[in-house]
C-alpha cells in the first residue's frame, strides 16, 4: 500500500517539509482537544467516567469469548448472518464472493478502518466491483489515492483548494471553493451512485452481544444509505468491537462521541438490529458480519497488550500527541495513524520492519494514555514494544553493545564519575556548545543529530559531586 | 533566613538524588537544591555512590540492562530519609517503573517499594511535604512555566511550582501557550528522530518566545537542555532556569 516503504524518519521528513500539511494538521487537533476538554468537563468527573470505561472494556474483552458467541447467536436470531474471518485476507476472501455471488457491479461504503486495515477496496478492484467511499473525507482520500491520515478524519491533511482540485478532475469542469458548492457535487453524485449500489459496506463501532444489534455512530446522513437501501448490508468489525448489553452501549456513547469529536452525541447513532423484517419499509434483505481477527486474539492473554484490544477507536490520542501534531499520519506508514496506530501496527504486523519501528515515534510523554477514555497506557505499552524490538535478531547489534556499555558504565559510580569528567573535559577543550568545529559536533554520533536544532550545554569544570565536599563545608562553618 | 511559614518547618533529612544530569551538566541546580532546603531547616546529605535512575536504557527496551543501573541506585539511596531529586522524569521512573523492573525479584521490589515511598520530585516535597509555599526568594524577572510530561502526568505534580513562583519577590508569572506539550526531548528519542523532536522543540521555543518571558522555569533538566539549546541555537534572549535556581535567588550567600 505504501511502497517502496521509508523509514520513518524519511516519512517524517517528508510531512515535515509540508508546511500546509502541518499548519492543516496543527489547526484541526487543537479545535478537536479543545473540543474534547470542554464536553468531558461538562460531563462532570469524566476521572471517574473513564474509570468506568475501562472496568466495562476490561470486562468485555476478558469475557470475549463468551460475548461474541452470544451476540452471534442473537444477531442470527434476527436473521443476520455471521462470518469469522481469522486474518485480512480471509476477510476480504468472504467480503468479494458475498458480492460475486450476487452478481454486484458496486458497493457503497461507509467509514470503517478494518475495510483498510484488510484492504478492501484493492481487493474489490481486482475483482472488478467497484467500492466507493461515501463519507465525504473518505471519498476525498479515495480520489487522492490515499490513504486514511486520521481515525476519525480521514482527510485532516488536505485543503480546501486540493478539495477543488480533485472534485474538478473528477466532474471534468470547474467548480469554485465555497462548501456549498464542493459538498453539493459530492452530494449529487454520492446520490446517484446509493441509488445503484447492490451492496452497502459499513463498519461497526460497538456491537452488543445480549441483542446482536450493530451500532455506528456517523455525522454524515451517508451511513444510513449504506446500511438502508442495498439489498445487502456487509458489516466489517474487528472482533473486540463487544459491549455485553444496552446500559454499557450508553457508557460508550458518552465516552466515544465527546472524546472523538467533543460532542455530546454524534447526529447520527444507529442501531441495526438484523435485515428488514417483514412488514418494515426500510433495510437490506440480507445483513453480513464479519468478524475480522487478524492478529488480535494473539493479545488475549499477553498482561502487557491485552488491553489495547479496549480501544473504541476514538482518536483521542491523536490529538494530543505531540508527534502526531508535527508529522500527521500517513508519517506512520501504517494503517492506524498516532499512538494508538505505533502499538496496533506492530501488533497487527510484527513481521513487518517498518511497523516495528513504529515503537519510536513517541517521545513516551504519555499524553495518549492521559487522553485515552478508556484509560489504555499506550505509552508503557510503547515502552514494552522497543522491549520486544531489541530483543529481535534484526536489531543493530552496535546499538546493544553501546547499550551494554552504557549499563557497565552507569552501575559503576567511579566509572560514571571518570567518564563524566572526560566527556566534560573533551566537550570544553573541542566543540564547546556546539557552536565551535561544527565541522566535528555535527559528526559525533548523538550529539551530531541533536547538534542539527539545538546547542549542548556547555560542560562545567566540577560535576556536583566535584562540588559536594565545599557544599558539606558550608554547613559546618 | 527563611520567612513566612518557612519558619514553623522542623528539621528534616533530605538525601539527594542528584540525577546525572544534574550532576554532570548543571551541578549549580543542585547547589541550589542544597541551599534552598537547607534555609528551610532540612539536613542535607549525598551520596556519590548514585549515579543514574536507568531510565535512558528502559525506554530504548534494555530492561535488564536498566535493572543493572537501579540496582546500584537503590544500593546508593539506601536509607530512611527523604529522598528528593531535582528531576520529575527520574522521580517517575523510579515510581513508575521500578516496581514492574523488579516485579520477579522480591527482595529488590521490597527495597524499591520503600525507596518510592520516601522519593518526591522538588517542588512536591517543598509544597506537599515541607508545607512550604514562600522561601523568601526574590528575582526580578518575566517567567513563563514548562510543566515537564513526567512530573504532571505519571507523578501528578500540578500548580506546586507555580505556588513557589507566586511567591517569589518581584517575578511576574506568564501563561505559556500549549504548554502541556511535550518540547521533544524524550531522552534518545531527540536523537534517533531528530527530525521530529527538532519540530517539537522548533514549536514550544515559539511558544517560549511568545509568551514574552525573559526566563523560562522548568522542573526537569533534560526538557530545560532542549529548550533552552534551541532557544540559544535561535540567538533568543531567555534564560532557562531550574526551579530551585529561582528560589534560590536573593539571598546573601551563606
Amino acid at each position: 500500500m505504501h511502497a517502496p516503504e521509508q523509514a520513518l524518519a524519511e516519512r517524517a521528513r517528508l510531512a515535515l517539509d509540508n508546511q500546509f500539511l502541518r499548519k492543516a494538521v496543527r489547526f484541526t487537533v487543537d479545535r478537536l482537544r479543545n473540543a474534547k476538554s470542554a464536553s468531558a468537563a461538562a460531563l462532570g468527573d469524566f476521572e471517574a467516567w473513564r474509570e468506568r470505561g475501562r472496568e466495562s472494556r476490561a470486562h468485555t474483552i476478558a469475557n470475549l469469548d463468551r460475548y461474541l458467541g452470544e451476540f452471534a447467536s442473537n444477531l442470527e436470531r434476527r436473521g443476520g448472518v455471521i462470518h469469522f474471518a481469522a486474518d485480512a485476507a480471509e476477510a476480504s476472501a468472504i467480503c468479494v464472493s458475498l458480492a460475486r455471488e450476487r452478481g454486484a457491479k458496486l458497493a457503497v461504503k461507509s467509514k470503517s478502518m478494518v475495510s483498510e486495515e484488510i484492504g478492501l477496496n484493492p481487493a474489490f478492484e481486482a475483482a472488478g466491483i467497484e467500492a466507493l467511499e461515501t463519507d465525504l473525507g473518505e471519498w476525498i482520500v479515495q480520489l487522492a489515492h490515499e490513504a486514511p491520515a486520521h481515525i476519525i478524519l480521514p482527510c485532516i491533511h488536505k485543503s480546501r483548494s486540493e478539495i477543488r482540485a480533485l472534485f474538478e478532475a473528477h466532474a471534468g469542469e470547474k467548480l469554485d471553493e465555497a462548501t456549498a458548492t464542493l459538498a453539493g457535487y459530492a452530494r449529487r453524485k454520492l446520490r446517484e451512485k446509493f441509488l445503484q449500489a447492490d451492496i452497502g459496506i459499513s463498519g461497526c463501532n460497538f456491537a452488543v452481544a445480549s441483542t446482536g444489534s450493530i451500532v455506528m455512530f456517523t455525522n454524515e446522513g451517508n451511513g444510513r444509505l449504506v446500511t438502508t437501501l442495498p439489498r445487502t448490508h456487509i458489516v466489517l468489525m474487528g472482533m473486540e468491537r463487544i459491549v455485553p448489553d444496552l446500559a454499557e452501549l450508553a457508557l460508550m456513547a458518552e465516552l466515544l462521541p465527546r472524546s472523538a469529536t467533543g460532542q455530546k452525541l454524534t447526529t447520527y447513532m444507529n442501531v441495526i438490529s438484523g435485515p428488514r423484517r417483514e412488514g418494515e419499509a426500510d433495510g437490506p434483505d440480507e445483513l453480513h458480519v464479519v468478524v475480522v481477527d487478524n492478529g488480535r486474539s494473539r493479545q488475549l492473554g499477553d498482561a502487557d497488550f491485552q488491553a489495547i484490544l479496549h480501544c473504541i477507536r476514538c482518536g483521542a490520542c491523536l490529538n494530543v500527541c505531540p508527534v502526531y501534531r508535527q508529522i500527521g499520519g500517513h508519517a506512520y506508514g501504517s494503517v492506524y495513524p498516532g499512538p494508538i496506530g505505533a502499538v496496533l501496527n506492530p501488533l497487527f504486523e510484527p513481521e513487518r520492519e517498518l511497523a516495528t519501528e513504529l515503537a519510536d515515534a513517541s517521545s513516551l510523554c504519555g499524553a495518549c494514555a492521559v487522553a485515552c477514555p478508556v484509560k489504555i497506557p499506550i505509552h508503557d505499552m510503547l515502552v514494552k514494544l522497543r522491549e520486544r524490538n531489541a530483543a529481535r535478531p534484526t536489531a543493530s547489534r552496535g546499538t546493544r553493545l553501546w547499550m551494554e556499555l552504557a549499563a557497565g558504565v552507569l552501575a559503576s559510580p567511579g566509572m560514571f564519575a571518570a567518564a563524566g569528567r572526560l566527556a566534560r573535559f573533551a566537550q570544553r577543550a573541542t566543540i564547546g556548545d556546539g557552536s565551535r568545529w561544527r565541522w566535528l559536533g555535527t559528526r559525533l554520533p548523538l550529539a551530531g543529530a541533536w547538534l542539527r536544532e539545538r546547542r549542548l550545554p556547555r560542560a562545567p569544570r566540577r560535576s556536583f559531586r566535584e562540588l559536594w565536599p565545599e557544599l558539606e563545608r558550608e554547613v559546618r562553618r | 533566613m527563611p520567612r513566612g511559614n518557612a519558619i514553623t518547618t522542623r528539621a528534616m533529612r533530605v538525601a539527594l538524588f542528584i540525577t546525572c544530569l544534574a550532576d554532570q551538566l548543571y551541578p549549580e541546580v543542585g547547589v541550589s537544591m542544597v541551599r534552598v532546603l537547607r534555609r528551610l531547616g532540612c539536613e542535607v546529605s549525598f551520596s556519590p555512590a548514585q549515579t543514574c535512575c536507568g531510565q535512558p536504557l528502559y525506554n530504548a527496551g534494555f530492561v535488564p540492562e536498566s535493572r543493572r543501573v537501579a540496582r546500584a541506585l537503590l544500593d546508593a539511596l539506601e536509607g530512611d530519609a527523604h529522598v528528593v531529586s531535582p528531576s520529575g522524569s527520574c522521580v517517575a521512573m523510579l515510581k513508575h517503573s521500578y516496581p514492574s523492573l523488579f516485579a520477579e525479584d522480591p527482595g529488590q521490589l521490597e527495597r524499591a517499594r520503600a525507596l518510592i515511598a520516601r522519593t518526591h520530585e522538588f517542588s512536591q516535597f517543598l509544597v506537599n511535604v515541607l508545607g512550604v509555599e514562600d522561601v523568601g526568594a526574590s528575582r526580578a524577572c518575566r517567567a513563563t512555566y514548562q510543566p515537564s510530561c513526567h512530573g504532571m502526568r505519571m507523578l501528578g505534580v500540578g500548580d506546586e511550582p507555580l505556588r513557589l513562583l507566586g511567591k517569589v519577590r518581584g517575578l511576574e508569572l506568564l501563561p505559556l501557550d500549549n504548554a502541556q506539550d511535550c518540547c521533544g526531548f524524550g531522552g534518545l528519542f531527540s536523537v534517533k528522530q531528530a527530525e521530529i523532536s527538532g519540530a517539537m522543540v522548533a514549536e514550544k521555543s515559539a511558544c517560549v518566545t511568545r509568551s514574552a518571558a525573559d526566563t523560562l522555569v522548568g522542573t526537569d533538566l533534560g526538557c530545560l537542555m532542549n529548550i533552552a539549546g534551541h532557544l540559544r541555537e535561535r540567538g533568543a534572549a531567555i534564560e532557562a532556569l531550574h526551579l530551585a535556581q529561582v528560589l534560590d535567588s536573593g539571598h546573601a550567600r551563606a
